[in-house]
């Protein structure tokens, strides 16, 4: 690579207009060659998979062009009753997650910066957030499982049997439970960093007009707010919408969510020849997923106009 | 309102930089109730899973108590050969994490700028393509794939998931590493590094990586942490990794599933409680990229 290429212009004065142009050209097809490794990378080991994907959703049993994989999607009822419990699921828990995560992490922010209950904060949420997956289901089975402490306790000390209620942990009500357990504390993550940007002067001047406490709320601090709500609101939504780790480990994916339902038509043991159905069932979740993103792209702009 | 209050000094009206709470001055009487409210709340939501798990760990299936479902990973074989071989995928996919994506990330704010925003766009893509889908995908890889490729690839439980993995890592690591790479003068640093005579291997090893050593730790450690807990794609490839097991375990022995739940998001929590004094002497509140 060109030595010194990154030294300041005014350093190394060019040597007329020709030679820098010439150069700088050089230097740009240098440059793009500095990052080819990671693009071949994600090509090959993000690309691979996701055509096997593609492919699959868009072919019949003869290996022929088809959109029939996706109109069957729409056609067996299974298949939208998953869709609309893996949506009513996600909504629920996002929205629970969201407005737990936001009050929390709001108290956690009253505290002392040098409290140590801060850094613990931040660290549990990073475990439960990122890395909670089985274990967290383990964790629900031992409390609210048919023989879990809690259920025990309830029946035991209570006289209440949960089970005799409806309740399962395996039920969606149990699943969404356990779900928010690493929806709560990714919103504690999302969040902080949006609650630290408002500013004490803020308050300040709420205070020295003579406004209360609901109206620096009401006011400067819930519409300040709004839009990072939401934005994060979304990625909890999407979150939970893709995950299966929890719910593999909790029912072992006898539960009529999309995930699931991909994972029946891969295996083919409750489903024959449904292979390419399930893919097409794959890209739809991507498309759900993608405009998630795309309305988090719209309102991120919006939020970032008030984080500096 | 007769009381004003204090006039914040003017340096305290720049934006942007953040301020701790103001101490002087009359401050609104904060809402105790609902910050105790919340914090009672999560405490229950929270620990309750957490003791009960510890009790029901407690409990041995000859009906006593004891910590005999803790020590169950050095005596069962097939956990112990399970958690080998999360550990030999977490490493090497930690490696080749590091080895991939710093230089990426330090050409990328030092060369071409501009790229930033196409690098988030690419990096989230793990993200927009949920693991189940990845997973579906792969199948259908290991199915179809022609057999040099299948030989290449689906051997080995090493060779099958690590590569992916690093891409299921990526939304983290590259975040991690690119806020590594802003926190520091990058440009500057080279420059006067290079301007000292260093050649660049010198400039890199002795200059660029020590100043985003944590950076570096908070990746390699967040690869590390999901490899050990990723599930959805090692059960559709039918590779018995730690977490595989794990749930085979819970059928038949739920205590020891438990207790090793417990250890295992335990010791995710002490490492990261440590990267978070690591990193955290500058500022007051750390943040290993994503965190």
């Amino acid at each position: 690579m060109a030595t010194g290429g990154t030294t300041a212009p005014q350093l190394t004065a060019p040597t007329g207009p020709v030679a820098r142009k010439r150069r700088g050209a050089g230097r740009l097809r240098g440059d793009w060659l500095g990052v080819a490794p990671f693009f071949a990378y994600v090509l090959v080991f993000l690309g691979l998979p996701l055509y096997m994907v593609l492919h699959g959703a868009f072919t019949n049993a003869n290996g022929g062009l088809t959109f029939s994989n996706f109109s069957a999607t729409f056609k067996y009822a299974q298949y939208p009753a998953a869709f609309r419990s893996s949506l009513i699921l996600s909504a629920w828990t996002a929205l629970i997650g969201a407005v737990f995560g936001t009050w929390f992490a709001a108290a956690v922010l009253t505290t002392s910066p040098r409290n140590p209950l801060r850094r613990v904060v931040t660290s549990a949420s990073g475990v439960l957030a990122y890395f909670g997956g089985v274990p967290l289901a383990f964790l629900f089975i031992a409390s609210l499982g048919t023989f879990g402490m809690v259920t025990l306790f309830f029946k035991n000390q209570l006289g209440i049997d949960l089970y005799a209620h409806g309740f399962t942990i395996t039920s969606l009500f149990g699943i969404g439970l356990t779900y928010c357990y690493f929806q709560v504390p990714l919103m504690v993550i999302l969040m902080t960093p949006a609650l630290e940007g408002l500013q004490p002067q803020w308050r300040e001047a709420v205070e020295s007009l003579g406004g209360s406490q609901w109206s620096y709320l009401r006011h400067v601090a819930i519409p300040v707010l709004t839009p990072a709500f939401l934005a994060n609101l979304l990625v909890l939504f999407g979150n939970s919408f893709a995950a299966y780790a929890t719910a593999l480990a909790l029912v072992n994916g006898t539960v009529p969510l999309v995930p699931s339902l991909i994972q029946a038509t891969l295996n083919g043991n409750v489903l024959v020849g449904q292979t390419n159905v399930g893919l097409a069932l794959g890209v739809e979740m991507i498309a759900v997923i993608m405009v998630v993103m795309i309305l988090y792209g719209f309102i991120q702009v919006r939020a970032r106009r008030w984080q500096r | 309102m007769s009381v004003v209050a204090p006039v914040p000094a003017a340096g305290d009206l720049a934006v942007g930089q953040p301020q701790p709470p103001a101490r002087r001055g009359r401050r609104f009487r904060r809402p105790r109730v609902w910050t105790t409210a919340i914090f009672a709340l999560s405490a229950l939501f929270f620990l309750v899973p957490l003791v009960s798990a510890f009790k029901f760990a407690l409990q041995e299936s000859s009906g006593k108590h004891g910590f005999g479902n803790f020590t169950q990973v050095f005596q069962s074989a097939p956990l112990r050969s399970s958690l080998i071989t999360s550990l030999e995928i977490a490493g090497i996919t930690a490696v080749v994490t590091l080895v991939l994506m710093v230089p990426t990330v330090i050409w990328v704010r030092l060369r071409l700028p501009k790229l930033s925003l196409l690098m988030e766009g690419v990096t989230i893509l793990p993200i927009v393509i949920p693991p189940v889908v990845m997973a579906a995908g792969l199948t259908q890889l290991q199915g179809k794939a022609p057999a040099w490729l299948a030989n290449l690839l689906f051997t080995s439980p090493i060779t099958a998931l690590t590569p992916f993995y690093v891409i299921l890592a990526l939304p983290l690591t590259y975040r991690a590493l690119d806020t590594g790479a802003r926190a520091i003068d990058l440009q500057t640093l080279v420059e006067a590094s290079r301007n000292l005579g260093a050649g660049w291997p010198a400039t890199i090893m002795r200059v660029v990586l020590p100043n985003i050593q944590t950076a570096l730790f908070g990746a390699a450690f967040l690869a590390i942490a999901l490899v050990l807990g990723e599930v959805v794609i090692s059960s559709f490839l039918l590779y018995t990794t730690f977490p595989v097991q794990l749930i085979q375990e819970g059928q038949a022995q739920p205590g020891v599933a438990v207790a090793l739940s417990l250890c295992s998001i335990f010791f995710t929590f002490l490492l990261l409680l440590a990267l978070s004094f690591l990193g955290g002497r500058r500022r007051g509140m750390t943040r290993v990229g994503v965190l």
